[in-house]
């Protein structure tokens, strides 16, 4: 602040306290209609403070046994789906840009930079353009409803390959000629030296990943026909296929409360990583 | 830049980039070539007989009206999510450069939504619009405004962009905040020894300063408009009423997926393909620049 400017200091917080007002007023009323009876909100106006219905929605959500016309799948199940998808996607997509950096800039082989500027290219080939033919892979060798289908053709990451490649660039070259002198082979000087001087670069990709794999809805909504291997997105935009007053939206909502707070978390409680890894991932 | 010290293995490098380039060449490229493939193909319902007919289905394409009315429909939400996006988190992001208490309070509140999955976020938002049951549609209908986005297609499109713009908003405003606490204080500071008023500070010194930033997220919110907005739209609306919130992906999945037109599906992803690419180049000429500057 240059100046004192008491006005403009109250502006800013009026505006702020709106900005948040908004911005967090969906989530409050899906909270608050995830409390009441199915009854309650379906009268207009429905009321804007919290029912006494919490935790027998949430019981009915998490095991399906919930009214309805949409489909009925039990949102425990669905949520272990994501969270393993999610965690498989994040994961997989650190570890093979890891070994595709490394090989990178570590080693010297024919077609080197040619394999890098095709993982490059590959940033210009989003899911959306190529659906039909990679569907049809993936059925082909077998995978639709399976873990393997939701998440492998998701792990190729171009940007985590650059990013590593970077940050293994600015690693000094003393380091490496110092493993060496001490014996070092390449796997041993990639788990000892390189993997934990990169922890935070891993931990700033894992919070982006994670909310990546978590919040995928296409590609799921493709390779997933079984109830049982539906994420939990996919669980709710099922929920929603009937009409617009039949359905309990108290249950809709419990599952939508539910579907996001894994994702909220990992945001809240590594803040600093998710932020870094914003930054680091669009450079 | 490149390293003058590296390992020698004549196998190990193969070892290490295999998992990525699998990857890559069964669930990018080959499909990438498909597609490409089928785009000047043109195969019978029941997939039984194939056909080569060159560029007939981007000519169909182009004689289409419903796809030429699915372009207009994308830019027109484009570039209200980008713009609106851009604008509100601009606003949040300056007055919150100000703050000194309470500032990580309010960041922290603001973050919320980047962790909201699309879909979820189409669904929140056909919550509180629903005609019979929505909150904010009652509010309306009392304020007099009859609020339909199943039969209305403006109210459809707005349902849609403030859903888009509400999800984007956490993300700009960071890359903006950041944009601002970068500016040197030393230059607000001599322009207020001369002066200068904070709204003439904003359009003078720190508006063009934050110039590549905004630049910057300008192609980030298009790219999401057109690519990361599948999940909202199919929620929501559903490409409805009728096709006037059906933007080109979501027309690409119907088509393909739906009405089973694998040749038409398959020329409209080339073309998504050529607009990914124009974006991409866009982008990554402007980094270059950044790093120049």
């Amino acid at each position: 602040m240059v100046e004192r400017r008491p006005f403009l200091t109250f502006l800013s917080h009026a505006v702020l306290v709106l900005g948040v007002l908004v911005v967090a007023f969906p989530l409050y009323l899906t909270f608050i209609a995830s409390t009441q009876t199915a009854q309650a909100i379906v009268q207009t106006p429905m009321p804007l403070l919290p029912g006494g219905h919490f935790i027998e929605n949430y019981t009915a959500a998490w095991n399906g046994t919930g009214g309805g016309s949409g489909s009925k799948a039990p949102v425990g199940q669905m949520m272990v789906v994501s969270l393993v998808t999610a965690l498989v996607i994040a994961i997989g997509k650190i570890a093979i840009s890891l070994l595709s950096a490394f090989a990178i800039v570590y080693f010297r082989f024919p077609f080197r930079m040619a394999f890098f500027w095709a993982i490059f290219i590959t940033l210009m080939l989003p899911v959306e353009v190529r659906i039909g033919p990679t569907y049809k892979v993936v059925s082909d060798l077998g995978m639709l409803n399976s873990y393997a289908g939701l998440t492998i053709p998701l792990i190729a990451s171009a940007t985590a390959t650059f990013l590593f490649r970077q940050f293994f660039l600015t690693v000094p070259e003393e380091l490496l000629e110092a493993a060496r002198m001490d014996g070092a082979g390449p796997m041993r000087f990639f788990w000892d030296v390189l993997v934990p001087l990169s922890k935070t670069s891993i931990a700033a990709l894992f919070v982006i990943q994670f909310i990546y794999g978590w919040n995928q809805y296409l590609w799921p909504l493709l390779v997933t026909t079984s109830e049982d291997m539906y994420p939990v997105v996919i669980g709710i935009k099922r929920m929603i296929s009937g009409g617009d007053s039949e359905m309990e939206w108290n249950i809709v909502m419990a599952t939508a409360v539910l579907a996001m707070l894994p994702p909220a978390l990992v945001v809240m409680l590594m803040q600093k990583w998710f932020v870094k890894g914003l930054v680091d991932t669009e450079k | 830049m490149e390293k003058r010290v590296f390992f020698r293995s004549s196998w190990l490098p193969w070892v290490l980039m295999a998992p990525q380039v699998a990857v890559i060449a069964l669930f990018f490229f080959w499909p990438a070539a498909q597609a490409l493939l089928q785009s000047v193909q043109q195969s019978d319902a029941f997939g039984t007989s194939v056909e080569w007919v060159g560029l007939e289905n981007f000519r169909n394409l182009w004689n289409d009206q419903t796809y030429l009315a699915s372009f207009y429909t994308t830019a027109i939400f484009s570039s209200l999510v980008a713009v609106l996006g851009i604008g509100i988190s601009l606003l949040l992001a300056v007055f919150a450069d100000r703050i000194v208490k309470g500032a990580l309070a309010y960041k922290t509140l603001l973050i919320w939504p980047y962790a909201v999955a699309p879909a979820v976020a189409g669904v929140l938002w056909l919550f509180m619009f629903a005609p019979s049951v929505g909150v904010v549609a009652y509010w309306l209908g009392v304020m007099g405004m009859d609020w339909n986005h199943l039969l209305n297609s403006t109210h459809a499109m707005a349902l849609v962009v403030m859903a888009a713009v509400w999800k984007q908003i956490s993300y700009n405003f960071l890359f903006f905040l950041a944009g601002l606490q970068s500016i040197p204080k030393s230059l607000i500071e001599a322009a207020a020894i001369d002066g200068a008023r904070p709204w003439r500070r904003f359009w003078t010194i720190v508006f063009p300063l934050l110039s590549p930033t905004t630049f910057f997220l300008l192609v980030i919110n298009v790219v999401y408009a057109f690519f990361d907005t599948f999940a909202i739209i199919d929620a929501a609306t559903q490409g409805g009423p009728g096709k006037d919130t059906a933007i080109l992906v979501y027309k690409v999945y119907f088509d393909g997926f739906k009405a089973m037109d694998m040749g038409g599906s398959a020329a409209q992803s080339v073309v998504l393909m050529v607009i990914v690419v124009a974006l991409t180049v866009v982008q990554f000429r402007y980094v270059e620049k950044k790093v120049n500057y």
